[in-house]
């Protein structure tokens, strides 16, 4: 991480980028990505927290509300990297904070 | 009563069909909510505007959709269903012991006089209610807090609370059918619930006429005779004269008692409908064969009904929300199918016609009879 990284990644709010698959873009009544504001420093939770507040359709739809765990078939990417199983308070990638590059959300090949 | 809207729940969507009164000319809309399993659509006696609808799949887990213009546009609503208190434990199909866990909800009743108030059926099995037109709902804990919860086992479909038998002529009267754990029965409004199987064998069970472990598959009633209860069992069409005090079998001459759907005329009490399915290992009519069968003596003697349902090859399955009646005059007959067909009977069950033939597969019919 460099100085200015960090320095982003600490200070204010950040504009993410999220990718979703289309049925949930259909729940939340959007289309392609979405914007949605956190503030720093952005982890995934802090993410979906946004995302959910954004898009209060969304919850449960992605974390469970019983336990707040991802739903087993909902994978989290961020800059090509697979944050699924990442511990929650992992902080996103500065190419995602600084919004070059979305949050991914993507639903398991699961047939049917 | 000029026109039917017939509320169509399926594996990859919702669709309405709506048609006047004479129920020839039907409108088909929907997809709505492609891509999900809708377990149920249901509309408000009180509000007929108003409609509910269960959206859930395997990645995403529960919505609850409420539309207040008739199936126009939809929002959604809360879909918090978190049971009261420490959910404690029910018996596996293995014979262990799991702790009770959401998974979806299976039927929604909205109450008779008030649009805001629903009753929501869940797996794993609990009655849920909300009072505030579906934003909250809040767990009628006594029905999983019986003394037997413990020891209630899943069906095939899973331990889901599926049927919801409100009374209108005393509201705080209720059944409830749990699969494969049997029938309770409230007359407190849900605060106490007492077992309501008296009568039930299923020859499956070490003890055929034990309490609980029956696999209730649908219970319908009349609303002008609540007490007067049908149930279609795993095995066995049933009839409660009691309000399910007590049960008796009026299979009579049915080609199989085995089944899911059952449903009631909307102006002959003793009129009752049932799809009879050929076993539990093969859920397809008997003989590929498609046939309703009609008690107009409240059991015991059937009519097979065949006049425009397939006669021939037909191997498609009748699910246990999957029937519905009008209140039109005649009473029209709604059957949807594993198949993707909905048929309507527009006389009573004489007569049948498709109004859709290729549907995702159809997990619910529910009808609404216009002004």
């Amino acid at each position: 991480m460099t100085a200015m990284d960090a320095a982003e990644r600490t200070a204010g709010t950040v504009r993410l980028r999220i990718v979703m698959p289309h049925q949930l873009r259909a729940l939340a009544r959007v289309t392609g990505e979405v914007a949605v504001e956190a503030a720093a420093p952005v982890t995934v939770r802090t993410a979906l927290d946004a995302l959910e507040a954004a898009h209060p359709a969304l919850v449960g739809t992605i974390r469970k509300r019983d336990t707040g765990q991802r739903r087993a078939m909902i994978r989290i990417y961020a800059a090509g990297e697979d944050l699924s199983n990442a511990p929650v308070d992992t902080l996103l990638p500065a190419i995602v904070t600084s919004g070059h590059e979305p949050l991914q959300l993507v639903g398991a090949i699961a047939g049917g | 009563m000029s026109a039917v809207r017939v509320l169509v729940g399926t594996r990859k969507g919702a669709f309405i069909l709506t048609a006047e009164g004479r129920r020839e000319s039907w409108d088909v809309a929907g997809p709505l909510f492609g891509g999900w399993e809708i377990y149920h659509v249901n509309g408000s006696p009180a509000d007929p505007d108003r409609l509910y609808a269960s959206q859930s799949n395997g990645w995403f887990g529960q919505v609850i959709q409420r539309s207040d213009d008739g199936g126009a546009s939809w929002e959604p609503v809360g879909n918090d269903f978190a049971y009261e208190g420490e959910p404690g434990t029910h018996l596996y199909y293995d014979g262990s012991s799991r702790p009770w866990k959401f998974t979806r909800v299976w039927n929604l009743a909205p109450a008779a006089d008030d649009p805001d108030t629903v009753y929501a059926g869940v797996q794993d099995a609990a009655l849920f209610r909300t009072t505030d037109g579906g934003h909250t709902w809040h767990e009628l804990a006594g029905v999983r807090g019986h003394d037997s919860a413990a020891r209630w086992a899943p069906g095939a479909g899973g331990l889901c609370l599926h049927t919801i038998l409100t009374n209108p002529q005393d509201p705080a009267r209720m059944l409830v059918a749990i699969s494969s754990a049997g029938v309770l029965s409230t007359t407190d409004a849900g605060a106490s619930w007492a077992l309501a199987t008296k009568g039930l064998r299923s020859d499956f069970l070490p003890e055929p006429e034990a309490e609980i472990g029956h696999c209730v598959h649908k219970l319908a009633s009349h609303p002008s005779r609540p007490d007067v209860v049908f149930m279609q069992k795993h095995w066995d069409v049933m009839r409660s004269d009691d309000g399910g005090g007590s049960w008796r079998e009026i299979s009579g001459n049915l080609p199989s008692d085995f089944g899911f759907a059952v449903d009631v005329h909307a102006h002959e009490p003793d009129t009752v409908y049932v799809v009879p399915i050929t076993s539990d290992e093969l859920h397809y009519p008997p003989d590929g064969r498609l046939r309703v069968y009609r008690s107009r003596a409240g059991g015991d003697d059937w009519e097979p009904l065949t006049e425009g349902l397939p006669q021939t090859d037909c191997y498609v399955n009748v699910l246990r929300d999957a029937m519905a009646v009008d209140r039109m005059d005649p009473c029209g007959v709604y059957v949807g199918t594993t198949g993707g067909q909905v048929y309507v009977s527009p006389d009573a069950g004489d007569h049948w016609t498709p109004i859709v033939r290729d549907l995702p597969a159809v997990l619910s019919v529910e009808v609404q009879t216009l002004p």
